[in-house]
């Protein structure tokens, strides 16, 4: 127990974590949207996540850029962002259509068990990462450094700099985006409606497959940009680093209540920020341990999580 | 499509039929037969003609031990997900606790310096995992579905980090020169040596024919019918009279106890247990091969576990276009899981009842699709 | 769906049988077999896929090489190379270590490469007497668990481990020191080496998850910039290395990073980045491969098109000593494992010449430190002894 390394590095801590837990709340996003409205563990999840950042890199590889380049102006930064966050965007939504229609839907025109769903995204997750990791030999694939983490400014003696205001930023944005998205539209409109009921939606007319589909693109695309902000982080992929995160994300979202918009941020946030305290005070070793520590407690005394499960029944 | 494969099920269906209706004696040779068959597989002499079947990239008898190992601990998952309904994502930390268990009490390169037998300590290996498994359930089996199988998948990676990082478990470092079961032949050499990896696999093989017996009464018993009833229904199991968190309890310590059981054998194998031989992904393998095989049926559970753990070794040292299909072998698994589940959601050889059920919930209608 | 699975699985046999029929082994029951050179193997023991395949692909180019000139210069008599890939995974190792074992054509292993691999498949060669070189497992531990057939090409983490607390000490003149360790027995060990040695130096330390399994490092990465360290030690690999190198650069921690021969790679660097990298400080209980005696480096380039890696000497010396001794008749187990005992003579890397337990003899270990300048790993200097 290293109180002192907590204590002295508590503002540090707290900021890097939110910045990793603002990762986690935009793939957790994805985990809550299909629970809420499937009632499915979308394992693949995680992968959906690995094909935007990929895409992420593979766009900067295409403009010439490495892990040795240096950017430099403001406009062509920001350029380089924004056409790396739509590719990846799109990436991600796309292997999350295709993995709804290949994986999930002729399991649903079949009514099949839950379990069987579980056993295809496991394997469709499997499957997915390991078609990465052949395809890239499983090295480590470079992202230039786009974003410098000089510190901008201090706040309150803690170094802030622009990767975290980005990524905290760019994560909270999203999120009132979604929330504008779900709670507004009419789109939006028929995802609570297929979350609270959905043979009722279907028999009211609402098209039960294409709100399917949705919510698997509007998961996606908030995957894809966790995607691209954990490249702009981080700076290395490695195929196999969508797992243990998709796992974290998922934690987060149960840690919210599943299902909750509001709760897979405060989830995700949340969460970063516990495992970066429990890696100043015991160890970084342990900063997994603790993150599954957390999801264990919590849910043996509160099982529907902080905010409690709700997308159909939310306010709204 | 859909007619071959309604052919091909209705043909299964036909040959379950025989099987079930063949007189006593020709079903006990059979299975007599099939028996003689696995003691005999990991003779080179037998196995050198059976043609494509042994592994060209490894030992065969090394392999038919992983694979014993691996059936052992699907006929354990079986007792959880298959009959119980419970959905367990990280029962591969209860092999880790039976293999840790005998390390750190035999092993000189424990803490504890005891150097117990193997033998002393199997029984004791058993028991923790058993409590263990109480340990974790009693608190987590009031959680339902998905939400289990996070928790369990959750304690898992928390036995596993515990296993890398404590000083006590000793992490990659590992513990070496776990003795060997006991016994000797006539000349005075050990019967369990390093090189014959055979008397090994008929220990699993023995253990698991005695396990499947067992689990096979006890799934006839009062126990079995709360099970399933229980993975019928739940609630309506609890208002029939059933104690439902007792028997979930029990499933779960009885299942821990197999997979406890396989960790011992494993080690006393193995000689030299670290905390790479628990990765997350061995849970995933398992649990998938127990649905691959036919989850809630003993037979199906066997040779889903065998079959899945062959299949992943029989890759090594075949080419195909000049690369080796090795490095594929967890793309293909995944596929085969996928493909699997959409075409055969009920496994290979199902239980009956639960055959029944799928074919039931196909036939209902689906609002708005 | 069963019949057709049969089929599959029918399919799949019919092309391994085509495929796999050169790797079946002859029907000889006893362990060393043989009598005749013509048609020996020696084999290559360690990751050839996976993640951690980048050393092992080294070595066995190394290997290979060797193998090569041999075969070249004994044209009527060919020796054939088998490999045996673990992934690095103790899980797997039995299995392989007794398909080569059963193999009686195979006389001697370069490998296994890593030290988890080796402790599982050590009793085994041992047992039945193969006799196995390994150019890079090097767990001090190896060499005392009475292995008849266990010998190393290199210098052990007791001799690496002080050189870089030395060159830290001494060179550097780092007075503050953070250490930081993957818990892999090869990087936990390195660091308690360097602990040693550091003493009050060593300011802070921590611990992080290797194989893969983290990249995100900000907890270390914190501690280790409040601590204002002049130098850091890391024990572990490449691949952690690097984005802790890049995470802590980004950070603005400008002390350099020192680490052992599980991060001497190409690969360090790509993840790394080239700035970030610059200024690294690198031991290797072996000498610079540039450095190798002879027309090594160049006959490597002309095999493989890419220089020649970490331990790709010290595999290639190590699969010389081997063939040495086929090519002096003995070709037997027993008369190779015999040859290796009391081999001494001089390699690319180092000069070879075994203790009673199989350790290369101290007196024969060079430890050397590498600098990443201008994105290559360059010989900075010979690490004195103390």
């Amino acid at each position: 127990m290293d109180f002192n390394g907590l204590f002295s590095n508590f503002g540090e801590l707290t900021t890097t974590g939110l910045t990793q837990g603002a990762i986690y709340a935009l793939v957790a996003l994805g985990y809550t949207l299909v629970y809420g409205v499937l009632r499915l563990i979308n394992f693949a999840h995680s992968e959906v996540f690995i094909a935007g950042a990929f895409a992420a890199i593979w766009t900067w590889n295409g403009f010439g850029l490495d892990q040795n380049s240096q950017v430099s102006g403001v406009g062509s930064i920001l350029f380089y962002l924004l056409v790396a966050m739509i590719v990846a965007a799109i990436a991600s939504a796309g292997t999350a259509t295709v993995i709804e229609r290949v994986a999930y839907r002729p399991l649903r025109k079949r009514n099949a068990p839950p379990l069987a769903f579980l056993i295809t995204a496991i394997g469709a997750s499997i499957a997915i990462s390991e078609a990465f990791g052949i395809w890239t030999r499983r090295l480590p694939e470079g992202a230039p450094s786009l974003v410098s983490s000089k510190p901008l400014f201090h706040l309150f003696g803690v170094p802030i700099d622009s990767v975290q205001l980005l990524t905290i930023g760019a994560a909270l944005l999203m999120m009132v985006l979604l929330d504008l998205f779900i709670n507004r539209s009419r789109t939006g409109r028929g995802i609570r409606a297929v979350a609270q009921d959905a043979n009722t939606a279907a028999l009211m007319g609402v098209n039960k497959d294409r709100i399917i589909l949705m919510v698997f693109i509007t998961g996606g695309s908030m995957a894809g940009v966790a995607g691209l902000l954990y490249d702009v982080r981080i700076q290395t992929l490695t195929y196999s680093v969508g797992f243990l995160l998709g796992l974290k994300a998922f934690t987060a979202a149960v840690l919210g209540g599943i299902g909750n918009l509001r709760g897979a941020l405060i989830g995700g946030l949340l969460l970063g920020v516990v495992e970066n305290y429990a890696a100043g005070l015991f160890g970084s070793q342990w900063k997994d341990f603790a993150a599954f520590a957390v999801l264990v407690v919590l849910l043996m005394f509160r099982p529907t999580g902080l905010l409690g499960e709700s997308l159909g029944r939310a306010r709204a | 499509m859909t007619t071959v494969l309604e052919r091909v099920r209705s043909g299964r269906e036909a040959a379950g039929e025989r099987w079930r209706g063949a007189p006593r004696w020709v079903r006990w040779a059979l299975l007599v037969a099939v028996i003689a068959f696995f003691y005999a597989l990991p003779n080179r002499e037998f196995y050198q003609y059976l043609g494509p079947i042994p592994t060209p990239g490894a030992n065969f008898t090394q392999v038919l031990f992983t694979v014993s190992i691996y059936v052992l601990l699907a006929v354990g998952l079986n007792i959880v997900v298959g009959f119980a309904g419970l959905l367990d994502l990280g029962y591969f930390g209860f092999f880790a606790v039976g293999a840790y268990t005998v390390a750190v009490l035999t092993s000189p390169s424990s803490n504890l310096k005891t150097l117990w037998p193997w033998l002393l300590v199997v029984p004791l290996a058993i028991g923790l995992t058993m409590l263990s498994g109480v340990m974790l359930g009693t608190p987590t089996l009031r959680l339902r579905g998905d939400y289990l199988a996070i928790v369990t998948l959750g304690f898992a990676e928390m036995i596993r980090i515990a296993a890398v990082s404590s000083e006590f478990l000793k992490g990659q470092r590992g513990f070496n020169q776990i003795p060997h079961p006991p016994g000797k032949y006539a000349d005075g050499k050990p019967f369990f040596g390093v090189l014959d990896a055979r008397p090994y696999y008929w220990l699993v093989l023995t253990l698991i024919i005695l396990v499947v017996i067992g689990v096979r009464n006890l799934t006839h018993s009062r126990v079995g019918r709360a099970w399933i009833s229980i993975r019928e229904d739940e609630d309506a199991a609890q208002l029939m009279g059933v104690p439902t968190f007792k028997f979930k309890l029990w499933a779960f310590a009885s299942g821990a106890a197999i997979a406890g059981l396989a960790g011992a054998l494993f080690a006393g194998k193995q000689n030299f247990v670290n905390s790479q031989n628990f990765e997350l992904l061995n849970s995933i393998i398992i649990l998938a091969a127990v649905i691959f095989g036919g989850s809630g049926n003993i037979v199906g559970a066997i040779v889903g576990g065998g079959l899945v753990a062959y299949m992943i070794e029989r890759f090594r040292g075949i080419e195909l276009f000049g690369v080796e299909l090795y490095e594929y072998r967890f793309l293909i698994f995944g596929l085969v899981l996928v493909v699997m589940m959409i075409f055969r959601p009920e496994g290979l050889i199902p239980n009956r009842r639960r055959a029944a059920e799928f074919k039931d919930r196909r036939k209902e209608v689906i609002v708005g699709e | 769906m069963r019949q057709k699975l049969a089929r599959v699985i029918g399919g799949v046999a019919m092309v391994a049988l085509v495929a796999g029929g050169t790797a079946c082994s002859s029907g000889d029951d006893a362990a060393g077999g043989g009598g005749d050179a013509c048609g020996s193997k020696i084999a290559f023991f360690g990751a050839l896929t996976g993640s951690s395949a980048a050393l092992g692909i080294n070595e066995n180019n190394g290997v290979k090489l060797a193998v090569d000139k041999y075969n070249k210069e004994n044209a009527d008599c060919k020796v054939e190379l088998a490999g045996l890939d673990s992934q690095g995974s103790p899980d797997q190792a039995p299995g392989l270590a007794q398909k080569a074992i059963d193999d009686t054509k195979i006389l001697g292993i370069v490998g296994p490469a890593y030290s988890g691999e080796s402790e599982a498949a050590g009793p085994l060669f041992s047992e039945a007497g193969l006799v196995t070189i390994t150019p890079s497992a090097t767990r001090p531990s190896l060499a005392d668990q009475k292995w008849k057939t266990f010998f190393r090409a290199v210098g052990n983490d007791f001799s690496q481990g002080p050189a870089a607390g030395n060159y830290m000490k001494n060179v550097m003149k780092a007075d503050k020191v953070y250490v930081i360790d993957d818990q892999s027995a090869y990087g936990a060990g390195l660091a308690d080496e360097v602990k040693k040695v550091l003493g009050s130096a060593v300011v802070g330390s921590d611990k992080v998850q290797g194989e893969g399994k983290q990249t995100e490092f900000s907890g270390v990465v914190t501690k280790v910039k409040a601590a204002n360290v002049k130098a850091i030690f890391y024990g572990g690999y490449y691949q952690e290395a690097g984005l802790i190198r890049k995470q802590l650069t980004a950070a603005g921690v400008t002390a350099p990073l020192v680490a052992g021969d599980g991060v001497n790679d190409g690969a360090y660097i790509t993840s790394a980045g080239q700035a970030a990298a610059e200024g690294t400080i690198l031991t290797c209980p072996c000498a610079p491969a540039a450095e190798a005696r002879g027309t090594f480096v160049q006959e490597f380039k002309a095999l493989h098109g890419t220089d020649p890696g970490t331990y790709s000497d010290t595999a290639y010396d190590a699969a010389n000593i081997l063939l040495a001794g086929i090519k002096a008749g003995k070709t037997t187990r027993e008369g190779l494992l015999e040859f290796v005992k009391g081999y001494s003579g001089e390699g690319v890397a180092a000069s070879y010449k075994f203790t009673e337990t199989g350790e290369l003899d101290p007196a024969q270990v060079k430890v050397w430190a590498f600098k990443v300048t201008g994105g290559k790993v360059v010989p900075d200097q010979e690490i004195p002894k103390s």
